[in-house]
């Protein structure tokens, strides 16, 4: 249906905060892109700006074949989902979903139509002569997905819209967005803070940060390579080890100009042996959180203070203040300049 | 809990109903004048039960008024004051939703200046602006004219500062949902703004149309001939200080048919006028 292109665009606001430095995102046709990174980095800007309710200051974006710098948002072909939903409290669910299309004067068979299409897709079949007061916050969710898809468009665009339902429905509410878009079809912009979100759902990751994209491409290689410190310790969770190679005993060669030293906790070792090379480094235990089927350990080093996570399968008895040797094998290493950019 | 012994409940009850009898009471005394024959009246000692005139009254004071006021029948005088008091109420709702809106949802140059140019007015009541307001009224032709009566006591800062405290309270998000769905401004204010403000509207209207209805000082000035008068100043008119001038059950049957509207007004828009005030729910 439509690629989704994004270049060199910048958002300058009048007092001369730069909220987005330059960005250039490529989506293509069908993709599930999330955007993610911490409050303030400009990723629901960004956002704003494709929907057009930002302004433009300095580059471009195209949906489809089109440039809709100009363009106002009713005009550009997309849908919104919101945070807070943004129902219309006084309209029936109905109503809620039939409005933008009455608003476009489709007709009213094609609009009966659409909207209990949606509904059954929702599962909101018996909801549709409620008003929004009356919904849980899940069904309220829906009624908004409801809203965007009725509306057939040529890009989803998802403004945290996970963030007010609890742990347990988000989940259901994730997997459930990941296979509505994949049945539909349509290209999808998708702003969280939650990277557990932007891990499962994205098809292109792309993480932000100060305005900038820090790296973008596929999830998991983002996971297995992050290009920076920043990626490193966003991505993830429990954040992955940052320690100074200078604290630690390595054996093997140390890439020039190293300045820190990661690991994710997954990938340290606790017994054993690690392969041929790789790292050593002596921890006192904090406390141990167990989850369940695994348990994370909270340990620092004496040498250089730095916090370490390692999980540990099943449940780890050990007493704070136990003295551990942590080990990770060469190859799950990750290495960083003093720039932070990975060598 | 307060008021949960049996003596409790017996003393909060008599204090309510003593305080009922004491406001009602000039009412009940209103309504029993109302249906006597005026000499029965002012003879003392006055009597405390209705009388045999009802009918006979009310229907002189509806048909043919108090003969001192020239003849003006009361249901000309209700016309007229239903007439101001809804102008007020519509025309002071309609000028502060929309320069409200316009306010709170657009940026133009001078919004600030404007909104203090109407905050600023709300330190000018009518009374302080009356000389300067009654010689425009003059020069434009207006006295004696339900125009004349409207116009002036129509701006209003404080609904204007109503509206626009609650269109504040509207998230940005349904403003900018509504604009994904293609409403336009006017969409927008029609299908949005106007459900959304019903329960503060009819809060306003019904105090608003109180106002109307019980304006005194400037239908005093803008009016010169009888039938033009509200009824609330031929109420004051009918009464004269020689008091055997005074068509006292004419004057009584004239107040109770002045009370009714508003009370009616009350009553029917209670429900939309309580959840107006109270409602903080969206």
């Amino acid at each position: 249906m439509a690629e989704v292109d994004l270049k060199a665009v910048r958002k300058r606001y009048p007092n001369g905060l730069e909220a987005v430095k330059g960005v250039s995102i490529a989506i293509p046709d069908k993709a599930l892109c999330v955007l993610v990174g911490p409050s303030g980095c400009g990723k629901s800007t960004l956002l704003r700006m494709v929907a057009g309710l930002e302004t433009i200051s300095e580059g471009e974006i195209s949906i489809g074949d089109r440039m809709v710098n100009q363009v106002s948002p009713t005009d550009r072909d997309i849908a919104m989902v919101f945070q807070n939903y943004a129902l219309y409290p006084h309209m029936k669910v109905y109503d809620n979903m039939a409005y933008g299309l009455r608003n476009r004067g489709t007709p009213r068979a094609e609009i009966d139509r659409r909207v209990r299409e949606a509904a059954a897709t929702l599962e909101l079949g018996h909801l549709l002569d409620r008003r929004p007061r009356e919904l849980s916050g899940g069904q309220r969710q829906r009624v908004a997905m409801g809203r965007a898809i009725v509306r057939q468009p040529k890009v989803f665009l998802f403004d945290e819209p996970l963030s007010n339902l609890d742990a347990k429905l988000r989940g259901q509410m994730r997997v459930e967005i990941k296979r509505l878009q994949r049945e539909l079809g349509v290209t999808s912009l998708y702003v969280t803070h939650d990277q557990l979100e932007a891990m499962t759902l994205a098809d292109l990751l792309v993480v932000m940060n100060a305005g900038e994209v820090e790296q973008a491409g596929d999830p998991l290689e983002i996971y297995e390579k992050p290009a920076s410190l920043f990626v490193a310790g966003f991505i993830g969770a429990p954040p992955m080890n940052l320690v100074d190679p200078a604290s630690a005993e390595l054996v093997g060669p140390i890439p020039a100009g190293a300045a820190t030293l990661g690991f994710r906790p997954e990938d340290a070792i606790l017994d054993g042996f690690a392969s041929e090379g790789g790292l050593k480094i002596r921890a006192i235990l904090d406390g141990v959180e167990p989850v369940g089927a695994e348990s994370y350990l909270h340990a620092h080093a004496p040498a250089g203070g730095a916090r370490m996570i390692v999980r540990t399968a099943g449940r780890a008895r050990m007493e704070p203040g136990t003295a551990l040797e942590i080990r990770a094998p060469a190859e799950k290493l990750h290495w960083f300049d003093a720039a932070g950019r990975r060598i | 809990m307060i008021g949960d012994s049996r003596w409790g409940i017996r003393l909060a009850h008599a204090i309510l109903i003593l305080g009922i009898v004491v406001v009602a009471f000039p009412l009940y005394y209103v309504f029993i004048a109302s249906t006597h024959a005026g000499p029965d009246i002012v003879r003392p000692p006055m009597p405390l039960t209705p009388g045999g005139h009802l009918v006979e009254n009310y229907r002189a004071a509806f048909f043919e008024g108090a003969a001192n006021l020239g003849g003006v029948p009361v249901w000309r005088l209700l016309f007229n004051t239903a007439v101001m008091a809804l102008g007020i109420a519509v025309g002071k709702i309609v000028i502060s939703i929309t320069s409200a809106y316009a306010i709170v949802f657009f940026r133009f140059p001078g919004r600030m200046v404007f909104f203090w140019i109407i905050f600023v007015t709300l330190m000018l009541p009518v009374e302080v602006r009356i000389l300067p307001t009654y010689k425009v009224m003059v020069d434009l032709n207006l006295i004696d004219t339900y125009t004349g009566l409207i116009l002036p006591l129509i701006a209003s800062a404080t609904a204007t500062l109503l509206f626009r405290q609650f269109f504040l309270t509207i998230p940005g998000e349904l403003v900018e949902a509504a604009r994904i769905d293609g409403a336009g401004p006017f969409r927008f204010f029609k299908d949005i703004l106007l459900p959304l403000s019903r329960s503060n509207i009819a809060a306003l209207f019904v105090i608003l149309f109180i106002y109307g209805w019980t304006q005194y000082l400037w239908p005093l000035l803008m009016t010169n001939r009888a039938e033009m008068n509200t009824i609330v100043i031929a109420l004051r008119k009918m009464v004269s200080f020689v008091d055997h001038g005074t068509p006292w059950h004419i004057v009584m049957a004239t107040c109770v048919l002045a009370i009714l509207p508003p009370v009616l007004v009350v009553v029917l828009m209670q429900r939309a006028f309580v959840r107006g005030l109270v409602e903080t729910e969206k």
